[in-house]
Protein backbone atom coordinates (compact mmCIF):
# COMPACT_ATOMS: atom_id res chain seq x y z
CA UNK A 1 0.00 0.00 0.00
CA UNK A 2 2.62 2.01 1.08
CA UNK A 3 4.06 1.60 -2.60
CA UNK A 4 0.28 2.96 -3.95
CA UNK A 5 0.50 5.87 -1.48
CA UNK A 6 3.72 6.71 -3.27
CA UNK A 7 2.36 6.45 -6.71
CA UNK A 8 -0.61 8.23 -6.20
CA UNK A 9 1.19 11.87 -4.58
CA UNK A 10 3.71 11.45 -7.44
CA UNK A 11 0.68 11.73 -9.92
CA UNK A 12 -0.61 14.22 -7.96
CA UNK A 13 3.13 16.12 -8.24
CA UNK A 14 2.63 15.68 -11.53
CA UNK A 15 -0.48 17.20 -12.45
CA UNK A 16 0.83 20.52 -10.39
CA UNK A 17 4.03 19.98 -12.30
CA UNK A 18 2.46 20.16 -15.74
CA UNK A 19 -0.14 23.05 -14.79
CA UNK A 20 2.61 25.04 -13.36
CA UNK A 21 2.32 27.84 -15.88
CA UNK A 22 -1.84 27.82 -16.21
CA UNK A 23 -1.79 27.80 -12.19
CA UNK A 24 0.76 30.78 -12.26
CA UNK A 25 -1.05 32.81 -15.01
CA UNK A 26 -3.99 32.39 -13.15
CA UNK A 27 -2.19 34.24 -9.88
CA UNK A 28 -0.51 36.67 -12.48
CA UNK A 29 -4.34 38.20 -12.92
CA UNK A 30 -5.49 38.40 -9.28
CA UNK A 31 -2.17 38.01 -7.34
CA UNK A 32 1.80 37.96 -7.51
CA UNK A 33 2.12 35.18 -10.39
CA UNK A 34 4.06 32.81 -8.70
CA UNK A 35 1.23 29.95 -7.31
CA UNK A 36 2.23 27.30 -9.99
CA UNK A 37 5.74 28.60 -9.55
CA UNK A 38 5.68 27.68 -6.12
CA UNK A 39 3.26 24.75 -6.01
CA UNK A 40 5.81 22.92 -8.85
CA UNK A 41 8.91 23.45 -7.06
CA UNK A 42 7.17 21.94 -3.78
CA UNK A 43 6.21 18.86 -5.38
CA UNK A 44 9.74 18.34 -7.52
CA UNK A 45 10.68 18.03 -4.14
CA UNK A 46 8.30 15.68 -2.59
CA UNK A 47 8.71 13.34 -5.70
CA UNK A 48 12.34 13.37 -5.34
CA UNK A 49 11.85 12.64 -1.38
CA UNK A 50 9.02 10.34 -0.92
CA UNK A 51 9.75 6.85 -1.38
CA UNK A 52 8.39 3.47 -1.81
CA UNK A 53 10.17 2.72 1.72
CA UNK A 54 8.02 4.43 3.80
CA UNK A 55 6.71 2.71 6.18
CA UNK A 56 2.79 3.72 6.15
CA UNK A 57 0.21 6.35 4.60
CA UNK A 58 0.46 8.62 7.37
CA UNK A 59 4.53 8.70 7.16
CA UNK A 60 4.37 9.45 3.32
CA UNK A 61 1.70 12.09 3.72
CA UNK A 62 3.50 13.83 6.97
CA UNK A 63 6.92 13.74 4.71
CA UNK A 64 4.69 15.02 1.60
CA UNK A 65 3.56 17.81 4.06
CA UNK A 66 6.95 18.37 5.50
CA UNK A 67 8.11 18.87 2.30
CA UNK A 68 6.05 21.40 0.91
CA UNK A 69 6.10 23.73 4.29
CA UNK A 70 9.97 23.79 3.46
CA UNK A 71 10.08 24.60 -0.11
CA UNK A 72 6.46 26.01 -1.16
CA UNK A 73 6.37 29.25 0.52
CA UNK A 74 4.45 32.01 0.44
CA UNK A 75 0.81 31.37 2.21
CA UNK A 76 0.35 28.09 -0.37
CA UNK A 77 3.55 25.88 1.50
CA UNK A 78 1.57 26.64 4.82
CA UNK A 79 -1.49 26.20 4.03
CA UNK A 80 -1.18 22.55 1.64
CA UNK A 81 1.95 22.01 4.21
CA UNK A 82 -0.61 21.62 7.12
CA UNK A 83 -3.37 19.81 5.43
CA UNK A 84 -0.92 17.16 4.51
CA UNK A 85 0.22 16.70 7.68
CA UNK A 86 -2.94 17.00 9.47
CA UNK A 87 -4.63 14.11 6.67
CA UNK A 88 -1.34 12.09 8.35
CA UNK A 89 -2.44 12.14 11.55
CA UNK A 90 -5.60 10.09 10.15
CA UNK A 91 -3.41 7.41 8.62
CA UNK A 92 -0.87 7.26 10.75
CA UNK A 93 0.41 3.34 10.37
CA UNK A 94 -2.32 2.84 8.21
CA UNK A 95 -1.61 0.84 5.07
CA UNK A 96 -4.99 1.10 3.08
CA UNK A 97 -7.99 3.86 2.81
CA UNK A 98 -11.61 3.32 3.94
CA UNK A 99 -14.34 6.13 3.04
CA UNK A 100 -14.09 6.66 6.64
CA UNK A 101 -10.84 7.55 6.68
CA UNK A 102 -10.70 9.53 3.52
CA UNK A 103 -13.88 11.44 4.86
CA UNK A 104 -11.83 12.03 8.81
CA UNK A 105 -8.40 13.16 6.63
CA UNK A 106 -10.12 15.76 4.66
CA UNK A 107 -12.22 17.23 7.48
CA UNK A 108 -8.87 17.12 9.08
CA UNK A 109 -6.67 18.81 6.34
CA UNK A 110 -10.32 21.86 6.07
CA UNK A 111 -9.62 22.27 9.77
CA UNK A 112 -5.87 22.57 9.51
CA UNK A 113 -6.15 25.17 6.60
CA UNK A 114 -8.90 26.82 8.02
CA UNK A 115 -7.23 27.87 11.19
CA UNK A 116 -3.80 28.28 9.63
CA UNK A 117 -5.25 30.72 6.82
CA UNK A 118 -8.08 32.10 9.31
CA UNK A 119 -10.61 31.63 5.99
CA UNK A 120 -14.08 30.90 5.80
CA UNK A 121 -16.19 29.74 2.77
CA UNK A 122 -16.78 32.65 0.05
CA UNK A 123 -13.69 33.97 0.47
CA UNK A 124 -11.86 33.12 -2.78
CA UNK A 125 -9.46 30.81 -1.38
CA UNK A 126 -9.42 26.82 -2.21
CA UNK A 127 -11.93 26.60 0.70
CA UNK A 128 -14.47 27.56 -1.63
CA UNK A 129 -13.49 24.11 -3.38
CA UNK A 130 -12.85 22.08 -0.76
CA UNK A 131 -15.93 22.83 1.79
CA UNK A 132 -18.43 21.71 -0.78
CA UNK A 133 -16.04 19.03 -2.01
CA UNK A 134 -16.65 17.64 2.01
CA UNK A 135 -19.88 18.24 1.72
CA UNK A 136 -20.45 16.33 -1.34
CA UNK A 137 -18.25 13.43 -0.28
CA UNK A 138 -19.97 13.10 3.17
CA UNK A 139 -23.37 12.42 1.73
CA UNK A 140 -21.93 10.04 -0.73
CA UNK A 141 -20.39 7.88 1.77
CA UNK A 142 -22.98 8.28 4.35
CA UNK A 143 -25.65 7.11 1.72
CA UNK A 144 -23.68 4.13 1.02
CA UNK A 145 -21.27 5.48 -1.48
CA UNK A 146 -17.96 3.91 -2.11
CA UNK A 147 -14.99 5.97 -1.79
CA UNK A 148 -14.53 6.45 -5.33
CA UNK A 149 -18.62 7.44 -5.35
CA UNK A 150 -17.57 10.29 -2.69
CA UNK A 151 -15.19 11.14 -4.74
CA UNK A 152 -16.99 11.82 -8.01
CA UNK A 153 -19.06 14.21 -6.24
CA UNK A 154 -16.39 15.75 -4.17
CA UNK A 155 -14.57 16.67 -7.52
CA UNK A 156 -17.83 17.67 -9.17
CA UNK A 157 -18.94 19.90 -6.50
CA UNK A 158 -14.81 21.22 -6.18
CA UNK A 159 -15.27 22.62 -10.00
CA UNK A 160 -18.31 24.28 -9.08
CA UNK A 161 -16.61 26.11 -6.27
CA UNK A 162 -14.02 26.95 -8.73
CA UNK A 163 -17.20 28.21 -10.97
CA UNK A 164 -18.27 30.27 -7.32
CA UNK A 165 -14.87 31.81 -7.02
CA UNK A 166 -15.47 34.18 -10.57
CA UNK A 167 -18.49 35.57 -9.09
CA UNK A 168 -16.90 37.11 -5.90
CA UNK A 169 -14.07 39.13 -4.74
CA UNK A 170 -11.49 38.33 -2.56
CA UNK A 171 -11.21 39.06 0.98
CA UNK A 172 -8.46 37.06 1.71
CA UNK A 173 -4.75 36.71 0.28
CA UNK A 174 -3.11 39.03 -1.72
CA UNK A 175 -6.29 39.46 -4.68
CA UNK A 176 -8.20 41.13 -1.64
CA UNK A 177 -6.32 44.47 -2.59
CA UNK A 178 -8.04 43.82 -6.04
CA UNK A 179 -11.62 44.47 -4.12
CA UNK A 180 -13.67 43.99 -7.19
CA UNK A 181 -11.77 43.93 -9.61
CA UNK A 182 -10.77 40.27 -8.64
CA UNK A 183 -14.25 39.20 -9.39
CA UNK A 184 -14.41 37.05 -13.14
CA UNK A 185 -10.99 35.05 -11.88
CA UNK A 186 -10.90 31.61 -10.68
CA UNK A 187 -8.96 31.28 -7.74
CA UNK A 188 -5.97 30.10 -8.72
CA UNK A 189 -5.70 27.74 -5.12
CA UNK A 190 -9.32 26.47 -5.53
CA UNK A 191 -8.09 25.34 -8.70
CA UNK A 192 -4.58 23.25 -7.41
CA UNK A 193 -7.14 22.10 -4.75
CA UNK A 194 -9.58 20.61 -7.05
CA UNK A 195 -7.05 19.46 -9.42
CA UNK A 196 -5.50 17.47 -6.40
CA UNK A 197 -8.79 15.64 -5.52
CA UNK A 198 -9.55 14.92 -9.40
CA UNK A 199 -5.90 13.16 -9.35
CA UNK A 200 -6.56 11.23 -6.42
CA UNK A 201 -10.13 10.35 -7.46
CA UNK A 202 -8.38 9.03 -11.28
CA UNK A 203 -6.00 7.44 -9.37
CA UNK A 204 -8.41 5.23 -6.95
CA UNK A 205 -10.30 4.58 -10.22
CA UNK A 206 -7.03 3.35 -12.21
CA UNK B 1 14.70 40.47 -20.16
CA UNK B 2 17.53 41.63 -19.67
CA UNK B 3 19.73 40.75 -16.34
CA UNK B 4 23.38 40.42 -14.57
CA UNK B 5 22.54 36.88 -13.86
CA UNK B 6 23.82 33.58 -14.49
CA UNK B 7 20.38 31.34 -14.23
CA UNK B 8 17.29 32.16 -12.53
CA UNK B 9 17.13 29.04 -10.00
CA UNK B 10 20.66 30.53 -7.60
CA UNK B 11 19.78 34.28 -7.40
CA UNK B 12 18.78 34.02 -3.72
CA UNK B 13 22.27 32.09 -3.36
CA UNK B 14 24.54 33.64 -5.55
CA UNK B 15 22.99 36.93 -3.64
CA UNK B 16 23.65 36.10 -0.09
CA UNK B 17 27.04 34.48 -0.80
CA UNK B 18 27.95 37.63 -2.09
CA UNK B 19 26.85 40.19 0.46
CA UNK B 20 28.78 37.73 2.92
CA UNK B 21 31.77 38.48 0.53
CA UNK B 22 31.13 41.91 1.10
CA UNK B 23 30.44 42.49 4.60
CA UNK B 24 31.65 39.12 6.13
CA UNK B 25 32.49 41.98 9.47
CA UNK B 26 28.86 42.22 9.52
CA UNK B 27 27.64 39.31 8.39
CA UNK B 28 27.62 35.28 8.42
CA UNK B 29 25.45 32.59 6.51
CA UNK B 30 23.88 29.68 8.22
CA UNK B 31 25.43 26.79 6.41
CA UNK B 32 22.81 25.56 3.96
CA UNK B 33 20.05 28.13 4.98
CA UNK B 34 19.14 31.54 3.24
CA UNK B 35 19.73 33.04 6.31
CA UNK B 36 21.90 35.70 7.18
CA UNK B 37 23.36 36.58 11.26
CA UNK B 38 25.58 39.09 13.06
CA UNK B 39 28.94 37.51 12.39
CA UNK B 40 29.70 38.56 16.24
CA UNK B 41 26.80 36.52 17.43
CA UNK B 42 23.83 38.36 19.47
CA UNK B 43 24.73 37.16 22.79
CA UNK B 44 22.65 38.77 26.05
CA UNK B 45 20.51 41.28 24.40
CA UNK B 46 16.87 40.89 22.55
CA UNK B 47 17.24 39.83 19.03
CA UNK B 48 15.26 41.47 16.12
CA UNK B 49 14.48 38.68 13.38
CA UNK B 50 12.73 39.80 10.22
CA UNK B 51 12.66 38.44 6.37
CA UNK B 52 10.67 38.21 3.82
CA UNK B 53 10.65 37.56 -0.32
CA UNK B 54 14.19 38.23 -1.92
CA UNK B 55 14.29 41.89 -4.45
CA UNK B 56 13.80 43.82 -1.50
CA UNK B 57 17.53 44.49 -0.98
CA UNK B 58 18.83 45.74 1.01
CA UNK B 59 15.66 44.65 3.45
CA UNK B 60 16.56 42.85 4.98
CA UNK B 61 19.97 41.06 5.34
CA UNK B 62 21.51 44.61 4.94
CA UNK B 63 20.09 45.67 8.02
CA UNK B 64 21.76 43.20 10.20
CA UNK B 65 24.32 44.46 12.65
CA UNK B 66 24.94 46.59 15.78
CA UNK B 67 21.78 48.61 16.39
CA UNK B 68 19.47 47.02 13.87
CA UNK B 69 18.68 43.50 13.14
CA UNK B 70 19.77 40.06 14.48
CA UNK B 71 19.01 37.85 11.80
CA UNK B 72 17.65 38.11 8.34
CA UNK B 73 16.12 35.16 5.99
CA UNK B 74 15.61 35.69 2.50
CA UNK B 75 12.90 33.71 0.71
CA UNK B 76 12.97 33.27 -2.89
CA UNK B 77 12.33 36.43 -4.78
CA UNK B 78 8.97 38.35 -3.93
CA UNK B 79 8.11 35.02 -1.90
CA UNK B 80 7.42 34.67 1.72
CA UNK B 81 10.45 32.43 3.11
CA UNK B 82 9.86 29.17 4.95
CA UNK B 83 9.39 28.21 8.76
CA UNK B 84 12.19 25.60 8.47
CA UNK B 85 14.33 28.75 7.23
CA UNK B 86 12.80 30.75 9.87
CA UNK B 87 13.34 28.54 12.62
CA UNK B 88 16.58 28.43 11.84
CA UNK B 89 17.28 32.27 11.71
CA UNK B 90 15.39 32.48 15.20
CA UNK B 91 17.61 29.62 17.07
CA UNK B 92 20.83 31.28 15.15
CA UNK B 93 20.08 34.86 16.17
CA UNK B 94 18.91 34.22 19.91
CA UNK B 95 21.00 35.76 22.63
CA UNK B 96 18.98 34.18 25.45
CA UNK B 97 16.48 36.92 25.65
CA UNK B 98 14.01 35.99 23.54
CA UNK B 99 13.51 37.16 19.71
CA UNK B 100 11.16 39.48 18.43
CA UNK B 101 9.84 39.02 14.69
CA UNK B 102 9.18 41.55 12.39
CA UNK B 103 6.60 40.74 9.96
CA UNK B 104 5.86 42.70 6.90
CA UNK B 105 2.04 42.45 6.79
CA UNK B 106 1.34 39.71 4.13
CA UNK B 107 -0.44 36.34 4.60
CA UNK B 108 1.93 34.29 3.34
CA UNK B 109 4.73 35.89 5.95
CA UNK B 110 2.68 35.79 8.61
CA UNK B 111 1.77 31.95 8.33
CA UNK B 112 5.23 31.15 7.81
CA UNK B 113 6.82 33.30 10.05
CA UNK B 114 3.49 32.41 12.98
CA UNK B 115 4.58 28.43 12.52
CA UNK B 116 8.48 28.97 12.94
CA UNK B 117 7.64 31.00 16.16
CA UNK B 118 5.52 27.90 17.22
CA UNK B 119 8.70 25.69 16.49
CA UNK B 120 10.58 28.07 18.00
CA UNK B 121 8.82 28.38 21.24
CA UNK B 122 8.25 24.30 21.55
CA UNK B 123 12.10 24.32 22.24
CA UNK B 124 11.97 26.81 24.71
CA UNK B 125 12.81 29.87 23.01
CA UNK B 126 10.92 33.18 24.00
CA UNK B 127 9.37 34.36 20.80
CA UNK B 128 7.10 37.73 20.18
CA UNK B 129 6.31 39.44 17.15
CA UNK B 130 5.05 42.58 15.35
CA UNK B 131 3.53 43.12 12.07
CA UNK B 132 4.06 46.44 10.17
CA UNK B 133 1.32 47.60 7.82
CA UNK B 134 2.28 51.11 6.94
CA UNK B 135 1.01 51.24 3.36
CA UNK B 136 -2.11 53.73 2.98
CA UNK B 137 -2.75 52.96 -0.16
CA UNK B 138 -4.74 49.78 0.67
CA UNK B 139 -7.60 50.25 3.07
CA UNK B 140 -7.35 48.63 6.15
CA UNK B 141 -10.75 46.59 6.42
CA UNK B 142 -11.87 43.25 7.53
CA UNK B 143 -12.77 43.35 3.87
CA UNK B 144 -9.07 42.45 2.62
CA UNK B 145 -5.80 40.97 4.04
CA UNK B 146 -5.10 44.33 5.91
CA UNK B 147 -2.66 46.98 5.16
CA UNK B 148 0.57 45.84 3.49
CA UNK B 149 4.24 46.28 5.74
CA UNK B 150 5.99 48.44 3.11
CA UNK B 151 9.37 51.07 3.44
CA UNK B 152 8.27 52.43 7.41
CA UNK B 153 9.61 48.42 8.43
CA UNK B 154 13.20 49.68 8.28
CA UNK B 155 12.07 52.47 11.26
CA UNK B 156 11.25 49.70 12.95
CA UNK B 157 14.28 47.63 12.62
CA UNK B 158 15.99 51.33 13.31
CA UNK B 159 14.42 51.97 16.81
CA UNK B 160 13.56 48.42 18.46
CA UNK B 161 16.83 47.15 17.44
CA UNK B 162 18.41 50.42 19.09
CA UNK B 163 15.73 49.48 22.07
CA UNK B 164 17.49 45.94 22.03
CA UNK B 165 20.83 47.27 21.73
CA UNK B 166 20.03 49.28 24.66
CA UNK B 167 19.29 46.27 26.74
CA UNK B 168 15.40 46.29 26.33
CA UNK B 169 13.68 43.45 27.58
CA UNK B 170 11.42 41.35 25.33
CA UNK B 171 8.14 43.32 26.02
CA UNK B 172 9.31 46.71 26.06
CA UNK B 173 11.48 46.06 22.53
CA UNK B 174 7.79 44.79 21.22
CA UNK B 175 6.78 48.53 22.80
CA UNK B 176 8.75 50.39 20.92
CA UNK B 177 8.18 48.20 17.26
CA UNK B 178 4.14 48.72 17.94
CA UNK B 179 4.70 52.16 18.98
CA UNK B 180 7.02 52.94 15.83
CA UNK B 181 4.43 50.80 13.72
CA UNK B 182 1.50 53.25 15.32
CA UNK B 183 3.48 56.19 14.20
CA UNK B 184 4.39 55.10 10.52
CA UNK B 185 2.66 55.68 7.58
CA UNK B 186 3.74 55.46 3.53
CA UNK B 187 2.68 55.64 -0.01
CA UNK B 188 4.49 54.34 -2.73
CA UNK B 189 4.29 54.93 -6.57
CA UNK B 190 5.73 53.35 -10.06
CA UNK B 191 6.81 54.76 -13.27
CA UNK B 192 7.39 51.52 -14.71
CA UNK B 193 7.13 48.07 -13.27
CA UNK B 194 9.67 45.40 -11.93
CA UNK B 195 10.51 41.97 -13.93
CA UNK B 196 10.86 39.08 -11.62
CA UNK B 197 13.60 37.14 -13.29
CA UNK B 198 11.26 33.86 -12.71
CA UNK B 199 8.92 35.56 -15.03
CA UNK B 200 10.82 37.07 -17.30
CA UNK B 201 8.70 39.68 -17.96
CA UNK B 202 7.32 42.97 -16.38
CA UNK B 203 4.68 42.41 -13.59
CA UNK B 204 2.59 45.00 -15.20
CA UNK B 205 2.23 46.58 -18.27
CA UNK B 206 2.63 51.26 -17.87
CA UNK B 207 1.81 53.08 -21.30
CA UNK B 208 5.02 55.57 -21.92
CA UNK B 209 2.96 58.29 -20.05
CA UNK B 210 1.78 56.18 -17.21
CA UNK B 211 2.04 55.96 -13.76
CA UNK B 212 0.69 53.68 -10.94
CA UNK B 213 0.07 55.54 -8.04
CA UNK B 214 -0.30 53.22 -4.16
CA UNK B 215 1.65 50.58 -5.89
CA UNK B 216 3.37 47.69 -3.70
CA UNK B 217 6.89 46.70 -3.37
CA UNK B 218 5.75 43.63 -5.21
CA UNK B 219 4.11 45.27 -8.56
CA UNK B 220 0.72 45.05 -6.92
CA UNK B 221 -1.60 47.22 -8.24
CA UNK B 222 -1.95 50.49 -6.52
CA UNK B 223 -4.56 52.98 -6.19
CA UNK B 224 -5.00 54.32 -9.45
CA UNK B 225 -2.82 54.39 -12.60
CA UNK B 226 -3.01 58.01 -14.71
CA UNK B 227 -1.14 60.24 -16.69
CA UNK B 228 2.31 60.88 -15.03
CA UNK B 229 2.94 65.12 -13.75
CA UNK B 230 5.57 66.79 -12.36
CA UNK B 231 7.51 64.76 -9.16
CA UNK B 232 6.15 67.75 -7.04
CA UNK B 233 2.42 66.98 -8.40
CA UNK B 234 3.21 63.08 -8.01
CA UNK B 235 4.38 63.93 -4.02
CA UNK B 236 1.72 66.25 -3.19
CA UNK B 237 -0.75 62.65 -4.16
CA UNK B 238 1.20 60.55 -1.87
CA UNK B 239 1.40 62.73 0.72
CA UNK B 240 -2.26 63.72 0.96
CA UNK B 241 -2.88 59.97 0.96
CA UNK B 242 -0.35 59.89 4.21
CA UNK B 243 -1.41 63.13 6.14
CA UNK B 244 -5.36 62.04 5.24
CA UNK B 245 -4.40 59.26 8.35
CA UNK B 246 -4.38 62.07 10.90
CA UNK B 247 -1.47 61.27 12.21
CA UNK B 248 0.71 64.09 11.28
CA UNK B 249 -0.31 68.00 12.72
CA UNK B 250 0.91 71.36 12.78
CA UNK B 251 3.53 71.75 15.16
CA UNK B 252 4.64 67.78 15.24
CA UNK B 253 8.16 66.07 14.41
CA UNK B 254 8.88 63.99 11.88
CA UNK B 255 11.30 61.50 10.42
CA UNK B 256 10.87 60.88 6.79
CA UNK B 257 12.21 58.56 4.26
CA UNK B 258 12.00 58.86 0.32
CA UNK B 259 13.12 55.37 -0.59
CA UNK B 260 13.65 54.36 -4.11
CA UNK B 261 12.20 51.45 -5.74
CA UNK B 262 15.43 50.17 -7.20
CA UNK B 263 15.47 51.68 -10.48
CA UNK B 264 15.04 55.65 -9.91
CA UNK B 265 18.25 57.76 -9.79
CA UNK B 266 18.85 59.05 -6.33
CA UNK B 267 18.78 62.77 -8.18
CA UNK B 268 15.54 62.29 -8.72
CA UNK B 269 14.64 60.83 -4.97
CA UNK B 270 16.35 64.61 -4.07
CA UNK B 271 13.99 66.26 -6.33
CA UNK B 272 11.55 64.43 -4.88
CA UNK B 273 12.27 65.25 -1.16
CA UNK B 274 13.27 69.02 -1.87
CA UNK B 275 9.15 69.14 -2.76
CA UNK B 276 8.27 67.11 0.32
CA UNK B 277 10.62 68.72 2.99
CA UNK B 278 8.33 72.23 1.53
CA UNK B 279 5.52 70.60 2.19
CA UNK B 280 6.03 69.60 5.60
CA UNK B 281 7.60 72.88 6.10
CA UNK B 282 4.19 74.99 4.90
CA UNK B 283 1.93 72.46 7.49
CA UNK B 284 4.41 73.27 10.30
CA UNK B 285 5.74 69.75 11.10
CA UNK B 286 9.15 69.79 11.49
CA UNK B 287 11.39 67.40 9.92
CA UNK B 288 13.96 65.58 12.72
CA UNK B 289 15.67 63.36 10.55
CA UNK B 290 15.36 62.66 6.39
CA UNK B 291 16.38 59.63 4.94
CA UNK B 292 17.01 59.22 1.09
CA UNK B 293 18.05 55.75 -0.96
CA UNK B 294 17.40 52.70 -2.09
CA UNK B 295 16.22 50.73 1.67
CA UNK B 296 12.77 48.70 0.80
CA UNK B 297 13.41 48.13 -3.10
CA UNK B 298 11.62 46.14 -5.62
CA UNK B 299 13.86 44.58 -7.81
CA UNK B 300 14.41 47.17 -10.89
CA UNK B 301 10.73 49.08 -10.31
CA UNK B 302 11.05 52.84 -10.82
CA UNK B 303 9.41 54.96 -8.20
CA UNK B 304 9.56 55.48 -4.70
CA UNK B 305 7.69 55.77 -1.61
CA UNK B 306 7.13 58.22 0.76
CA UNK B 307 7.05 57.70 4.43
CA UNK B 308 6.52 59.68 7.80
CA UNK B 309 7.37 59.18 10.72
CA UNK B 310 6.39 61.13 13.80
CA UNK B 311 8.48 60.77 16.85
CA UNK B 312 8.95 62.07 20.18
CA UNK B 313 11.54 62.76 22.19
CA UNK B 314 11.46 58.78 23.43
CA UNK B 315 11.32 57.52 19.33
CA UNK B 316 13.79 60.53 18.71
CA UNK B 317 16.30 58.74 21.35
CA UNK B 318 15.85 55.50 19.15
CA UNK B 319 16.31 57.31 15.87
CA UNK B 320 19.45 59.01 16.69
CA UNK B 321 21.27 55.65 18.35
CA UNK B 322 24.14 54.72 17.27
CA UNK B 323 23.93 51.96 14.02
CA UNK B 324 26.47 49.60 11.94
CA UNK B 325 25.16 47.77 9.75
CA UNK B 326 25.82 46.92 6.13
CA UNK B 327 23.15 49.20 4.70
CA UNK B 328 22.50 51.70 7.44
CA UNK B 329 25.59 53.18 9.08
CA UNK B 330 25.02 56.28 11.77
CA UNK B 331 27.87 57.10 14.49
Amino acid sequence: MSTRVYDCLKAIGEKIIENKDFLTELDREIGDADHGVNMARGFQSVIEKVSQDDPDIGAALKKTGMTLLSTVGGASGPLYGTAYMEAAKVFADKQTVTAEDFKAALEAAIAGIQKRGKAEKGEKTMLDSLLPALDAYSEKIAAGGSIVDGLDAACAAAREGIEFTKTIAATKGRASYLGDRSIGHQDPGATSATMTLEVIRDFLKG
Amino acid sequence: MKKLINGVDNIVDEMLDGMIAAYPKYLKRLDGFDVVVRAGGSDGKVALVSGGGSGHEPAHGGFVGKGMLDGAIAGAVFTSPTPDQIFEAIKAANGGKGVLLVIKNYTGDVMNFEMAADMARDEGIEVDQVITADDVAVENSTWTTGRRGIAGTIFVHKLAGACAEAGGDLAEVKRIAEKVIANVRSMGMAVDACTVPAAGKPSFDLAEDEIEIGIGIHGEPGVNREKIGSVNDIADKLLAKIFAEGIYNAGDEVAVMVNGMGGTPLMELFVANKHISEVLAGKNINVYKTLVGNYMTSLDMEGFSITLLKVDDELKKFLDAPADTPAFVQV
